[in-house]
């Protein structure tokens, strides 16, 4: 009773925080190498693929 | 004309970085993760089911990659260098919340599963059952994960000790904080 209205009050308060911590990484700038690299997976496929717009799953 | 799953995979982008961060600790080996991730996520997208949970799904495949580069190395990162603590900036908490520094010094000492529990289910919003099957455990391990990782974060920022507080009557804190500066003693 106590006890576990302590222990969600603590976790309330630890979400909280968290919440703070994850909040501020996912609004870090996302470096433009991931987006480089996404463009040229996608070109290595428009190349390979030939037919062009085939979804990923070669083997079909 | 059907739509790429891997259209969506850019905008889970922040997801990931912060989640690959959350477990290193580390910038410059978090972005490692990512990439590989990328590039996994790229030529395994047949192995994605579409309609279910994309995040899930990227999510296992960069932990997977974590804990198998973890066991090559044979052992964990540390936080050494306060790169988790220190990198990011300070916001002031004028609302009598933690300091976010403090919490982020306790967070680093939960061990990488810990951690990775508490931000699937804590802080990304993910179920029990989703979690679980991002990790690849059983829902009660995570149940039981999260509530340690809690437990334990309670104890590192001594936050037992400030609900004692609270839950005292009036009276008895007026007495508590006029025989002595409060937290001098503990």
């Amino acid at each position: 009773m106590v006890q576990s209205r302590r222990n969600s009050k603590e976790a309330e308060a630890i979400d909280e925080n968290l919440k703070r911590v994850y909040q501020d990484m996912l609004e870090e700038q996302v470096p433009d190498r991931f987006l480089d690299l996404i463009a040229q997976l996608r070109a290595q496929d428009d190349q390979s693929g030939a037919g062009g717009d085939e979804t990923g799953g070669a083997s079909a | 004309m059907s739509s790429d799953p891997r259209d969506e995979i850019v905008t889970h982008l922040p997801a990931l970085r912060a989640f690959a961060f959350s477990l290193t600790r580390n910038f410059a080996l978090a972005d490692d993760m990512v990439q590989d991730t990328l590039v996994k996520a790229w030529t395994k997208i047949n192995t994605f089911e579409q309609g279910t949970n994309m995040r899930a799904w990227l999510f296992t495949i960069l932990r997977n990659t974590y804990y198998s580069n973890r066991r090559k190395a044979g052992r964990e990162v540390s936080d050494a260098e306060g790169i988790f603590t220190e990198s990011l900036s300070e916001k002031p908490a004028h609302d009598g919340r933690l300091q976010m520094n403090d919490f982020r010094r306790a967070f680093v000492q939960l061990t990488d599963e810990q951690r990775e529990a508490l931000i699937l289910v804590g802080a990304q919003g993910f179920s029990y059952e989703e979690a679980a099957e991002t990790c690849g455990v059983a829902v009660g391990t995570i149940k039981s994960r999260v509530n340690r990782a809690r437990a334990r974060l309670a104890e590192l920022l001594e936050l037992d000790d400030n609900d004692k507080l609270e839950m005292t009557d009036q009276a008895t804190m007026a007495v508590v904080s006029g025989a002595r500066p409060s937290g001098a003693l503990g």
